[in-house]
C-alpha cells in the first residue's frame, strides 16, 4: 500500500513538472504561438491514440473509425458551446459528447464486435464514415460546412490536464480486472470463454472506454481550433490515429507518447518543406516500419515501480 | 439414488457427412474421477467440446444438478457453462500466452472478485483491496503447483510440462465443480507423468471435485481413475472400473485389433 | 422503367471500373493478406499514364491502355519488392501501415511532380450516345463494360488455367506447403501484384474516358469503394470481386437515383454492416473456423 503511494507519487511529480516547464516556458516566451499549437496537437493525439490503442492493442479488436467517436465529442462541443459560451458550458458540452458517443459505440459494437481482424477494421470504418456523413447532412450541424466560431473554452492546461486524466484512467484500466479480462480476449478468446469470461461484453466495454476517450478529444478539439466540418473526421482522420498507435507499438501507452510526440514534432519541422513535406513523412513511415516492425517500443511500458525494483536488484549484484 | 453431477443423454455431434460422436450418454457425479479413453479420432474432444458449450450439439441434453435443482445446460454458451461451473484444460495447450503466469491464473479468477468500475479507474482503497486478494489468492494456487518462482514469467516462456500445468491451474481458479482435462500428460516425460498422476489425485482429493480425464497413457489413467467410459468410432464401447475395462473383449479388440490376450 | 434502365446502365459503367479495383484487392489479399492501401493510387497512376501517352505519344485507345497496364504491373511489382517483402513476416497491421505510407507517398509524389490541380483527360475515342428504347448510351460506357468484362474472362483463364494462376491458388491456400511442392512464393507474389495493378491501370484509363477528369488525389475514394466492394463479394474470391463491385456501383446510382444521392456512401457502408453480419466472410467468402 505504501509502495503503490510511493509510485503514485512518482507520477503525479513528472506530470507536475511538465506542467511546471511548459508553464514557465510559455512565460518566458519560449513557446510562441506555432509551438504551443503543436503540443496541443500532440496532446489531444495522445487522448485520442491511448483509447485506440486500448481497443487495438489491448483488446485486439482492429477498429478503424476512431474518428467518427471524436466527431461526436466535437460536434457536441461545438453545438452546445455556441450556445453556453462559459468553461461549465464546455464540460457539459464535453459530458454530452461522451454520453452520446458511447451509446453510439454500443450500437456500432454490439452488432459488429463479433466480426474479426480486417473485416472489423472494415466495418468500423464504415460505421464512422455512416457517422460522418449524418453530420454532413444535418441542420443542427451546418452540413459540410461545418462551424465556426466556436468559442475559445480551452487552453494547453486543459489540454494537458485531460490528456493526463483519460491516460491515468485508460492505464488503471488496463490493470484491473477489467483490464485482464479485456487482454485475455485478446490472447485467446476461446480459453477465454471457457474461464468464464464474457467476450463480446468486455471487447465493447474496451470498445465503447476508447470511444469515450476519443469524444473528449474531439471537444478539445473542437474548443481549441474554433472550426470543425465533418471532412475532419474521415477516414484519413481515423488512419492518422492508427498511425500513432502502430508506430508507437500496439500495446504501448508509452509508445503511443513517443510516437505523438515524434510525429508531432516532425509535423511542426517539416512545415518549412512546404510541398515537400507529405513526401518526406510517407517515406518516414515506410522507413520507420521496415526497420523497427514492432513499432519504436514494441510493447514495452515505462513503470517507475520496475526502474525501482532493477535499481534495487543492482544493488544487491553490486 | 441421488441425481449426478453432470447428466448427458444422446448427444450427437455431426460435422458434415462425419459423426464425431454418435449418441453417447455420461455422467459424472459428485467428486468422481472419471477417465475417458480411446483411440485417436474416437472423438473425446469432441465429446468435451460438446459438455463444455464450445461446440453446440445436434442433439441430446446437458444437465447440471445445482443447489437450486437440475439446470439444463443444453445450447448454452461456453461462457455461461464456465460460469456454472464447468472448466477444461486444452489439448493442444491455450494458455495466454504473452500474459504472465499470475495474470493468467488472476484471469481466470474475474468472475469472483468485484470492484467498482470508477473505483478501478481512479484506484480507491477498494480497488487495492480487490488487486490484493486476488494477487493472494493466485499466489496460494501457484504455490500449490509449485509455479510461484516462475509467477511474473510470460506463460509462452515456459518449459511444455509446465504450461500443462499452468492450464490446470488457470481451470482450477474459475473455481470448477467439475474439471476436465484433455491429455494432460500428452508430450510429458515419465517423472512428470507420474507427478501428474499425484496432482490429479491431490486435485480432486483437495478441491472436492470431479475430474474428467482423457488420457492416452494407460498406466496413468488406470492407476488413477475410478471409473471408465471407452469411446471407439464415436460411440460409447464400454464403461466401467478399469478392472473391468481391462477385461472387455470389446475394448481389448478395438485397442489391439485381435484376441483378447491373458 | 426507363429511368431504371437508365440507372441499370449508368451503376453496370460504374460497377465494372469498381470491380477492376476490387480484383486487385481481392488477389493480393487472397495471397498475402494485406489491405493494400496503395492500390487506388496505382488506378490513379494508370490515369496519368494514359493522360500523357495520349497527348504526348498519340497512343490509340488501345494501345493507351495496354501499355497503362504494363506500366501500372511494373509499378505494383517495384512496391511490393520494395515495400511489402520486407514485411512479409511482420505483424499485418505493419504492413498495413506501410500501405497507406506507399500510398502518402504516391499521392503526395505526384503532387509534387504535377500540381494538385484536376487536369482534362484527352478524348482518345469521341463520345457518341446512342438512343435505344428512350435510353442515353454511350460509347464511352459500353467500352467500358465490354473492357472490363473482357478483361475479368481474361483473368479468370489465367487463374483457372496457368501455371502461374494455380500457384497463386496455392500459395492462397497454404503458403507453406505451395513452397513444400516447388512453388517459388516471391515469384508467385510478384506476378499476383503484376496482375492486380493491370487491372487497376485498365480502371485507370477507363474512368479517364468516362469522367473526363484526373487528378493525383482520385484513387483515394474509388480505392476504399473497391475494397468495400471485395469485402462485400468475400475478400479473396474473385468472383466474389466482380459481383461485389457490381453490386456497389447499381447500389451508388439506385441510390442516387431515389433523390438521396447525399447517403450513397452511407448506404454502401451500411449494406457492407448488414452482408459481413449475415455473411462475416462476405458473400463468396469462405469461414474458417478454428478447431479447438
Ligand atoms: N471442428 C471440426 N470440424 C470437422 N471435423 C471435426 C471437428 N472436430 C473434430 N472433428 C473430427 O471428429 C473426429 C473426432 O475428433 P476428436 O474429437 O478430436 O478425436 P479424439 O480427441 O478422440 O482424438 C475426427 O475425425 C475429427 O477429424
Ligand atoms: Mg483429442
Amino acid at each position: 500500500m505504501k509502495a503503490n503511494l510511493k509510485y503514485n507519487l512518482a507520477w503525479l511529480a513528472l506530470m507536475v513538472a511538465v506542467f511546471v516547464l511548459i508553464d514557465a516556458c510559455e512565460f518566458f516566451g519560449i513557446i510562441n504561438s506555432f509551438i504551443e499549437n503543436m503540443l496541443v496537437t500532440i496532446g489531444i493525439n495522445i487522448i485520442l491514440a491511448t483509447g485506440l490503442n486500448l481497443i487495438i492493442g489491448f483488446s485486439g479488436q482492429f477498429s478503424l473509425g476512431h474518428a467518427g467517436f471524436m466527431a461526436i465529442g466535437a460536434y457536441a462541443t461545438g453545438i452546445i458551446t455556441q450556445n453556453i459560451a462559459t468553461p461549465l458550458g464546455f464540460y457539459l458540452s464535453m459530458v454530452v459528447g461522451i454520453a452520446i458517443a458511447m451509446v453510439a459505440a454500443l450500437i456500432v459494437g454490439i452488432p459488429t464486435l463479433r466480426l474479426h481482424g480486417d473485416y472489423l477494421a472494415i466495418a468500423t470504418m464504415g460505421a464512422a464514415e455512416i457517422i460522418r456523413i449524418l453530420i454532413n447532412n444535418f441542420k443542427i450541424t451546418n452540413g459540410a460546412a461545418g462551424l465556426f466560431n466556436i468559442p475559445p473554452l480551452v487552453t494547453w492546461a486543459t489540454v494537458y490536464v485531460l490528456m493526463c486524466l483519460t491516460t491515468i484512467m485508460t492505464v488503471n484500466f488496463i490493470h484491473s480486472r477489467r483490464g485482464r479480462a479485456v487482454m485475455a480476449v485478446r490472447e485467446d478468446e476461446i480459453a477465454a470463454e471457457a474461464m468464464g469470461i464474457n467476450t463480446t461484453r468486455w471487447k465493447l466495454v474496451a470498445f465503447v472506454f476508447g470511444a469515450g476517450t476519443a469524444a473528449i478529444g474531439g471537444s478539445l478539439h473542437a474548443a481549441y481550433i474554433q472550426t470543425i466540418a465533418p471532412g475532419d473526421f474521415n477516414i484519413m482522420a481515423s488512419i492518422a490515429i492508427l498511425i500513432i498507435v502502430v508506430l508507437g507499438g500496439v500495446g504501448s501507452i508509452t509508445g503511443t507518447f513517443v510516437a505523438a510526440i515524434v510525429l508531432g514534432a516532425l509535423d511542426t519541422i517539416l512545415q518549412n518543406f512546404g510541398t515537400l513535406r507529405m513526401i518526406i513523412y510517407s517515406l518516414a513511415l515506410i522507413l520507420i516500419m521496415i526497420f523497427k516492425p514492432a513499432g519504436l517500443l514494441g510493447n514495452w511500458e515505462f513503470s517507475f515501480k520496475r526502474l525501482s525494483q532493477s535499481r534495487k536488484k543492482a544493488t544487491v549484484h553490486d | 439414488m441421488t441425481s449426478p453431477l453432470l447428466n448427458a443423454q444422446q448427444l450427437v455431434k455431426n460435422f458434415g457427412g462425419l459423426t464425431a460422436v454418435a449418441n453417447v450418454s455420461v455422467h459424472f457425479n459428485q467428486n468422481e474421477l472419471v477417465g475417458l479413453i480411446g483411440p485417436n479420432d474416437a472423438g473425446k474432444t469432441t465429446l468435451f467440446n460438446l459438455l463444455t458449450g464450445e461446440t453446440p450439439v445436434t442433439s441430446g441434453a446437458i444437465t447440471l444438478s445445482t443447489d437450486q435443482g437440475v439446470q439444463s445446460l443444453t445450447g448454452k454458451r461456453p461462457t455461461a457453462i464456465a460460469q456454472a461451473g464447468l472448466s477444461r484444460t486444452f489439448q493442444n495447450i491455450r494458455l495466454f500466452k504473452t500474459l504472465s503466469v499470475l495474470d493468467n491464473v488472476r484471469i481466470a479468477m474475474t468472475n469472483h472478485y468485484h470492484d467498482g468500475f470508477f473505483s478501478s479507474i481512479f484506484r480507491t482503497p477498494k480497488y487495492y483491496q480487490t488487486e490484493a486478494a486476488m494477487t493472494t489468492a493466485a499466489q496460494e494456487l501457484l504455490a500449490f503447483f509449485n509455479l510461484t518462482d516462475v509467477a511474473n514469467q510470460p506463460a509462452k516462456n515456459l518449459p511444455y510440462g509446465t504450461q500443462r500445468r499452468l492450464e490446470i491451474v488457470r481451470a482450477l481458479a474459475t473455481k470448477p465443480k467439475i474439471l476436465f482435462l484433455d491429455e494432460p500428460a500428452a508430450g510429458m516425460n515419465p517423472e512428470e507423468t507420474a507427478d501428474l498422476t499425484r496432482l490429479i489425485r491431490q486435485i480432486q482429493h483437495d478441491f472436492h471435485i470431479t475430474v474428467v480425464l482423457i488420457e492416452h497413457d494407460m498406466s496413468l489413467v488406470m492407476s488413477v481413475v475410478e471409473r471408465l467410459y471407452v469411446l471407439n468410432h464415436g460411440a460409447l464401447l464400454a464403461e466401467g472400473t478399469p478392472s473391468e475395462i481391462q477385461q472387455n473383449p470389446a475394448v481389448i479388440k478395438a485397442y489391439l485389433g485381435g484376441e483378447p490376450s491373458c | 422503367m426507363q429511368t431504371f434502365g437508365q440507372q441499370l446502365i449508368n451503376g453496370l459503367s460504374l460497377g465494372s471500373i469498381y470491380a477492376l479495383l476490387a480484383l486487385g484487392y481481392t488477389m493480393v489479399y487472397g495471397i498475402i493478406k494485406l489491405i493494400n492501401f496503395a492500390h487506388g493510387d496505382i488506378y490513379m497512376l494508370g490515369a496519368f499514364w494514359g493522360y500523357y501517352v495520349i497527348n504526348g505519344l498519340h497512343f490509340n485507345f488501345i494501345l493507351t491502355l495496354l501499355s497503362a497496364m504494363i506500366f501500372c504491373a511494373i509499378i505494383g511489382v517495384l512496391i511490393e519488392y520494395f515495400a511489402y517483402r520486407p514485411l512479409r513476416n511482420s505483424p499485418r497491421i505493419t504492413a498495413l501501415i506501410t500501405a497507406i505510407g506507399v500510398s502518402f507517398l504516391l499521392e503526395n509524389g505526384m503532387t509534387y511532380l504535377f500540381s494538385a490541380n484536376a487536369r482534362s483527360f484527352p478524348q482518345v475515342l469521341p463520345t457518341i450516345t446512342y438512343h435505344v428504347l428512350g435510353l442515353r448510351i454511350s460509347n464511352i460506357q459500353l467500352i467500358i463494360l465490354g473492357t472490363a468484362c473482357l478483361l475479368m474472362i481474361l483473368l479468370e483463364l489465367v487463374i483457372k488455367q496457368t501455371k502461374m494462376g494455380k500457384a497463386m491458388r496455392a500459395v492462397a491456400v497454404d503458403p507453406q506447403a505451395a513452397q513444400l511442392v516447388g512453388i517459388n512464393l516471391n515469384h508467385t507474389i510478384s506476378f499476383t501484384f503484376a496482375l492486380g495493378s493491370a487491372m487497376a491501370g485498365a480502371a485507370g484509363v477507363l474512368i479517364g474516358l468516362y469522367y473526363n477528369s484526373i487528378d493525383p488525389l482520385m484513387g483515394m475514394t474509388p480505392g476504399i469503394k473497391a475494397f468495400v466492394a471485395a469485402v462485400i463479394g468475400g475478400i479473396g474470391s474473385v468472383p466474389g470481386a466482380s459481383l461485389g463491385g457490381f453490386l456497389t456501383g447499381l447500389l451508388e446510382t439506385g441510390v442516387q437515383a431515389i433523390g438521396l444521392s447525399a447517403y450513397k456512401d452511407a448506404v454502401v457502408y451500411f449494406v457492407l454492416i448488414v452482408i459481413l453480419l449475415v455473411l462475416p466472410a462476405g458473400i463468396f467468402g469462405k469461414k474458417l473456423k478454428e478447431k479447438v
